[in-house]
């Protein structure tokens, strides 16, 4: 069994007579130990609110939680608050996108990394210290003593970053969440992050669900993806299939529309027409069809459903994917 | 000559202290003598990650900023030089396309008094009649629907509101513009709708483009020329391929192999260098070649002591490096940083299945432009039409991949447990 499983999550906001706008419609997907799993999707279509679902950190009121989410057996969706807040931060933590807003501006940052292990390491004085200073120097802080004085703005982008991390990992979590944690920092700090990252699933065995915009972030790190577009999981599959083989028109054409660093100059991109605002309801049909280079009439009848999974667990979510064989004969073409 | 030429551009900013008199107590050397030339009809792209200048060094063509020292000629007039009124009628020539299309757009005013608010100012159509059929033109070519007239901003999504952004540059009929972060607010589909439309007017216009932004691919994908600015000096300039091909700065080196490439096959055999630290302040410089302090290759002495110009090494490749040859060459040790490998080690490979594995092989033999061998290589593999030899070719892609990935398991099979690799020794 998996550590983490979310079975047909559903996020819906609003209702009590306000319209209803529904975030996350349906998402189901599982996180092993020293496994690294992608949600990868554009903004608005539900990965950061997946996230905050999953941490408890959503607002009581205006919004509707459904489905389940079992971590190590149990459900967090009906485990009372202070169970859930044992395990959030000691079992599962989170590491969030913007680190100067994830960080108390009038707190030094000692208090701020002691706290967590007051908390749940039940640390004190300067045994705590001493172990929050040893976190910052694991974590690649040069001069941890000293940095523990000093407040959040006086550090650098990244080192902000490589604090939330620390304070991420202070009770050695099983389960981590990252939330676009490269996308505020420059591409040489994101390589250390990345670096950093790596190297904490692959020695301590840390699950960890990998929230990004960035395709080529995913490449890399993530074991298995899902592809994400508005509340719903279009496509999943491992890295290698994924990315040589997309068969959802929006991973295909998405994959299609990045500018490459390695690829041949001068060839036009090909870009997904629309926004992501030319959508359908879900209920009507596929929610992309509107932006859809594949579109025929099947794409309006109902929701589409996942496919069963094929090689490398490979599911997708359309009546008219782009198939193998297609792309077989456009090779020797 | 060249149409927009960058002689020495310095801008400084400077730092005051007191509350009754202001003293200056420092500057912030936010651009540091830049030299560059960028020719009629062409893209120039300038990268370097935040706080490199790369911004000011844009708005200084403009004079948004003022220019602390150098001159910048456009056409053979000295911008730097040019007084008020001049000016501003000469801006005309240079636009500018902002970052954050929202915040650049004033949202009480409808799209026609934005876009003819230029115009204008300029005195060009000679009423509103005549500028608006002006407008419609430029709106059809940016893709936009004519009925935008008389809609405000906020009634447009973010890419809708960068092609009005364009429009805003383009109705002006400048030669020369400068788009400052054209696509990094926008979501990646939409990203390349952008950067297409880019290369379209530029065809059909024959503009000039200064494109500054923080994405090497999308740069890349967009210039003809490239340079990277360091903490606010040209580091390397270069053709865009030769630049790609083969980097010479060590700083160019490092920014490059970090910029992840969203294709695993790539990835698995690429190497990041790993800097060390972060960027130092721009208002405390470092002595010698700003980069010395972050260098994996710095050398002890010279790189700390002097600071190395722009020099030519062939092919309008330039570079601010005094030990570029020999890094190239091997002949210099790399001092610090850290090489990595930019896949995960641990990361679980599920072969792919056998049909697919059969197409996947040739992809893995060779670049992706090389289609004609590509299509030879599978010529074999997926022409075959007969079920047996399809099995043939299949057997045979999976050898190919086991050679290549001996320690991976090749039998799709296998129970899902024992896929797991285990994790190979940290090599550092």
């Amino acid at each position: 069994m998996s550590l983490l499983t979310v079975d047909e999550l559903t996020i819906t906001f609003g209702g009590r007579g306000r319209k209803e706008s529904r975030a996350v419609d349906g998402v189901s997907f599982e996180v092993d130990q020293g496994q690294v799993v992608g949600l990868v999707g554009e903004s608005g279509c539900g990965k950061s609110v997946t996230s905050l679902a999953l941490m408890g950190l959503l607002p009581h009121k205006g919004v509707t939680i459904g489905g389940r989410a079992d971590f190590d057996g149990a459900n967090l969706f009906t485990m009372s608050p202070s169970a859930r807040r044992d395990l959030r931060g000691s079992e599962m933590a989170m590491i969030f996108q913007d680190p100067l807003s994830s960080l108390n501006p009038v707190v030094p940052l000692g208090v701020q990394v002691t706290e967590i292990l007051e908390r749940h390491r039940a640390m004190k004085g300067e045994a705590a210290r001493k172990e929050a200073a040893h976190l910052l120097d694991r974590v690649g802080i040069p001069d941890p003593t000293r940095r523990l004085k000093e407040y959040p703005h006086q550090l650098s982008g990244g080192m902000r970053q490589r604090a939330l991390i620390a304070m991420a990992v202070a009770c050695a979590p099983r389960m981590l969440i990252a939330d676009e944690p490269t996308t505020a920092l420059d591409v040489t700090i994101q390589a250390q992050i990345l670096e950093l990252l790596k190297e904490l699933v692959d020695q301590e065995g840390t699950a960890l669900l990998m929230i990004t915009h960035d395709l080529g972030v995913v490449a890399g790190l993530c074991d298995q993806v899902n592809v994400l577009y508005a509340g719903k999981v279009v496509e999943s599959a491992g890295r290698r299939e994924l990315f040589g083989h997309p068969t959802h028109p929006y991973a295909h054409g998405l994959l299609g529309s990045i500018p490459r660093l390695d690829a041949p100059r001068g060839e036009p991109l090909n870009p997904i027409r629309g926004s992501i605002n030319d959508r359908i309801a879900w209920a009507d049909g596929c929610a992309f069809a509107p932006r859809c280079d594949r579109y025929e009439m099947g794409c309006l009848t109902g929701t589409p459903q996942l496919s069963e999974p094929r090689a490398a667990g490979h599911q997708v979510r359309c009546v008219n994917p782009v198939l193998d064989d297609a792309k077989a004969e456009e090779v020797p073409a | 000559m060249s149409l927009l030429e960058l002689d020495g551009v310095k801008v400084h900013f400077p730092i005051k202290r007191g509350v009754l008199f202001d003293r200056t107590v420092g500057h912030v050397y936010a651009v540091d003598g830049v030299s560059l030339k960028v020719e009629a009809g062409q893209t120039y792209g300038l990268v370097g990650e935040s706080g490199c200048g790369k911004t000011t060094l844009g708005r200084s063509v403009l004079r948004l900023v003022d220019i602390t020292e150098g001159s910048v000629v456009l056409d053979g007039t000295d911008l730097a030089k040019l007084p008020g009124e001049e000016l501003r009628r000469f801006r005309r020539r240079l636009q500018m396309v902002f970052q954050d299309p929202l915040g650049s757009l004033n949202p009480r005013q409808n799209i026609e008094s934005i876009l003819s608010e230029g115009m204008v100012a300029h005195g060009i159509g000679k009423n509103q009649e005549e500028r608006r059929e002006k407008i419609k033109s430029i709106l059809d070519k940016v893709g936009l629907p004519s009925n935008a007239l008389s809609r405000y901003p906020h009634e447009f999504s973010g890419g809708q509101r960068q092609r009005i952004g364009i429009a805003r540059a383009l109705v002006l009929e400048p030669d020369v513009i400068i788009c400052d972060e054209p696509v990094s607010a926008l979501d990646v589909s939409v990203q390349a709708q952008v950067i297409n439309l880019l290369d379209e007017l530029q065809e059909e216009l024959g503009l000039t483009y200064v494109v500054i932004a923080h994405d090497l691919a999308v740069v890349r994908h967009i210039s003809d020329t490239i340079g990277v600015m360091y903490l606010g000096s040209l580091v390397e300039e270069a053709p865009s391929d030769a630049l790609y091909a083969e980097p010479k700065h060590p700083y160019t080196k490092a920014l490059m192999s970090a910029v992840p490439v969203p294709d695993p096959e790539v990835e698995d055999k690429r190497e990041r260098i790993l800097l060390t630290g972060d960027l130092p302040s721009p208002a405390n410089p470092p002595s010698g070649c700003r980069f010395h302090t972050r260098c994996p290759w710095a050398q002890a002495q010279r790189c700390s002591t002097e600071r190395p110009e722009l020099r030519d090494v062939g092919g309008g490749h330039r570079v601010a490096c005094h030990f570029a040859e020999e890094i190239a060459a091997g002949t210099v040790k790399r001092t610090a940083g850290e090489v990595v490998s930019a896949t995960r080690e641990g990361v679980e490979d599920a072969p792919v299945s056998e049909e697919l594995a059969a197409a996947k092989v040739p992809e893995q033999a060779g670049p992706p432009e090389q289609e004609s061998t590509k299509a030879e290589a599978v010529g074999t593999a997926a022409k075959v039409e007969k079920a047996d030899k399809a099995v043939e070719a299949a057997e045979q892609a999976e050898k190919l991949v086991k050679a290549e990935k001996p320690d991976e398991p090749a039998e799709q099979d296998v129970e899902p447990a024992e896929q797991d690799v285990e994790p190979a020794d940290k090599a550092t």
